[in-house]
């Protein structure tokens, strides 16, 4: 079990400004899992994903990382036209990847034939699959994914997450999984953590959607779409002949 | 052959358009223009200190032009000036001290405009040997960092996320355009350097869409004007470093038409 995990974070917290962006977190990825971090704006998710990420140096607690091949999505990129850039360049920003590889995953995310455009002439969703498509790409064995679907269109929205989870069992990868659609995400996740500056809830989708401070939260309607999602999902699992019980 | 200079002065300029088209590249990218324009300022002052201590001039800007850097570095930490503010300062005051202790050393004569502006006939056989050794080991250091500094141009968290070391691409990258200013000076002179890597790179940006091209156009826009300047200085009798920056700044104008033209499809 032991050597199954890809990073561990114990305890940990940053500040910047003497404000405390989060604190007390403890949370590990293994292999194969995914772990979903929910929670209000602000709440401190992405600093999570990016402390897991070795991104801040002064952080509290400490960060135990078994894996340097992470792929990364992160939720802001900004980047600058000054620099001309296509498709097929980003696919190649930090790794040398061949031509199959690349055009497997910008297939399996649906936008291969973007391929040569430019990156700024992309819409938001073809941007986020392009981001996703190269995360992907280079078969990494950690997957940190900062609200990787936004922008999407609602069915390509269900797609990419059917993707996510296929992607976590074909390359028994573990993904750090960050989202605020409650709906989607809890269908393919092993384990959810609930943030609102400090971990408020953590478990199972199931077990997060009954406790108390998880409904304070989100509102006693997340906490029935929750169940009813878990009943929809158990019934498509019934229909694939997959054994796996919630 | 190298005994005519303007056949050095060619040569020379042929060098430097090959190392310019690259770091230019990641100047306008990471937009260090200003930047590049401190450290080219502070050279002057490298160079007075070479006069003064008898002390072989590239070294001595290139060591002028870190030390500068790292001033830098720390000033943006330890006070609360913006950057462009402190870049202004160290400029400048580099400049003025530079000139300053040039009137001290009234037992040299220095040749004021050829260190501003850039002078042909002061290439060497030495400095040809002193712009193509080092612009070679300047390259070859680019291309070993090129994967992290360009990651990290494009994004940063994400090329440090994925295991790249942005902030020793970063530092190492300072140290390769205070060199490329220690082996550039004696053909533009300090105030133009950074005209020579910016201009040809701005031009290249307007008629490419991916970044080895724009690496490659601002190499070809350099030498050609390297040599437009090179040759119309000889022609009209014109300083050498502002012609080829002019020459430059004329081939930028052309490549507009091509912008113009882009937009025009696109409505």
């Amino acid at each position: 079990m032991g050597n199954n995990i890809l990073v561990k974070l114990n305890n940990v917290g940053f500040q910047q400004n003497q404000k405390w962006l989060v604190q007390g977190v403890s949370l590990q990825v293994e292999k194969g899992k995914i772990v979903t971090l929910i929670g209000p704006n602000g709440s401190g998710k992405s600093t999570t994903a990016k402390i897991a990420l070795g991104l801040f140096k002064n952080i509290e607690g400490q960060v135990e990382k078994f894996t340097n091949n992470i792929g990364y999505v992160p939720q802001k990129i900004s980047i600058d036209w000054t620099l001309p850039l296509r498709v097929r360049d980003f696919m190649l920003l930090t790794d040398n990847l061949t031509e199959d590889v690349i055009d497997e995953a910008l297939s399996l995310t649906g936008v291969i034939n973007l391929k040569d455009k430019s990156l700024g002439n992309l819409s938001g969703g073809e941007f986020q699959r392009v981001l996703l498509a190269r995360a992907i790409s280079k078969k990494p064995e950690l997957l940190v994914l900062d609200e990787p679907v936004q922008g999407v269109d609602f069915t390509g929205e269900i797609a990419l997450y059917e993707l996510i989870k296929e992607i976590s069992e074909k390359l028994n990868c573990g993904i750090l999984l960050i989202s605020h659609d409650l709906h989607t995400v809890m269908s393919a996740t092993d384990h959810v953590v609930c943030l609102n500056g400090h971990v408020c809830c953590s478990g199972s989708p199931k077990e997060v959607a009954k406790n108390s401070e998880y409904k304070a939260l989100f509102g006693e309607q997340a906490s029935q779409t929750l169940s009813i999602y878990e009943h929809k999902h158990d019934h498509v699992h019934a229909n694939d002949g997959d054994i796996k019980k919630n | 052959m190298f005994d005519d200079f303007f056949i050095r002065a060619l040569v020379a300029g042929i060098g430097i358009a090959f190392v310019a088209g690259p770091l230019g590249c990641f100047v306008v990218w990471r937009r260090l223009s200003y930047f590049g324009d401190t450290l080219a300022h502070s050279a002057l002052l490298g160079v007075t200190i070479a006069y003064s201590l008898e002390f072989n001039i590239a070294v001595s800007i290139f060591l002028i032009s870190s030390a500068i850097a790292l001033i830098l570095i720390q000033l943006q930490k330890k006070t609360n000036l913006p950057s462009d503010a402190l870049l202004g300062l160290l400029a400048h005051s580099s400049l003025a001290v530079g000139l300053v202790v040039i009137g001290f050393l009234t037992f040299i004569r220095f040749d004021i405009m050829g260190l501003l502006f850039g002078d042909i006939l002061a290439v060497n056989k030495k400095d040809l040997i002193t712009i193509w050794v080092g612009g070679a080991l300047i390259l070859f250091v680019l291309r070993l960092i090129w994967k992290p500094l360009f990651a990290s141009t494009v994004n940063y968290e994400l090329a440090q996320a994925e295991g790249l070391n942005p902030d020793r691409a970063k530092a190492v990258f300072t140290v390769l355009l205070a060199a490329i200013i220690a082996i550039s000076i004696k053909l533009v002179g300090v105030l133009l350097i950074t005209g020579m890597l910016i201009i040809p790179t701005a031009m290249a940006r307007n008629l490419s869409d991916n970044p080895k091209k724009m690496v490659i156009f601002a190499i070809i826009g350099g030498l050609l004007s390297v040599f437009i300047g090179l040759f119309s200085s000889l022609e009209f009798n014109t300083p050498s470093g502002p012609s080829i920056i002019a020459a430059a700044l004329a081939l930028f104008i052309f490549s507009l038409l091509k912008v113009k033209q882009t937009i025009q499809l696109k409505n």
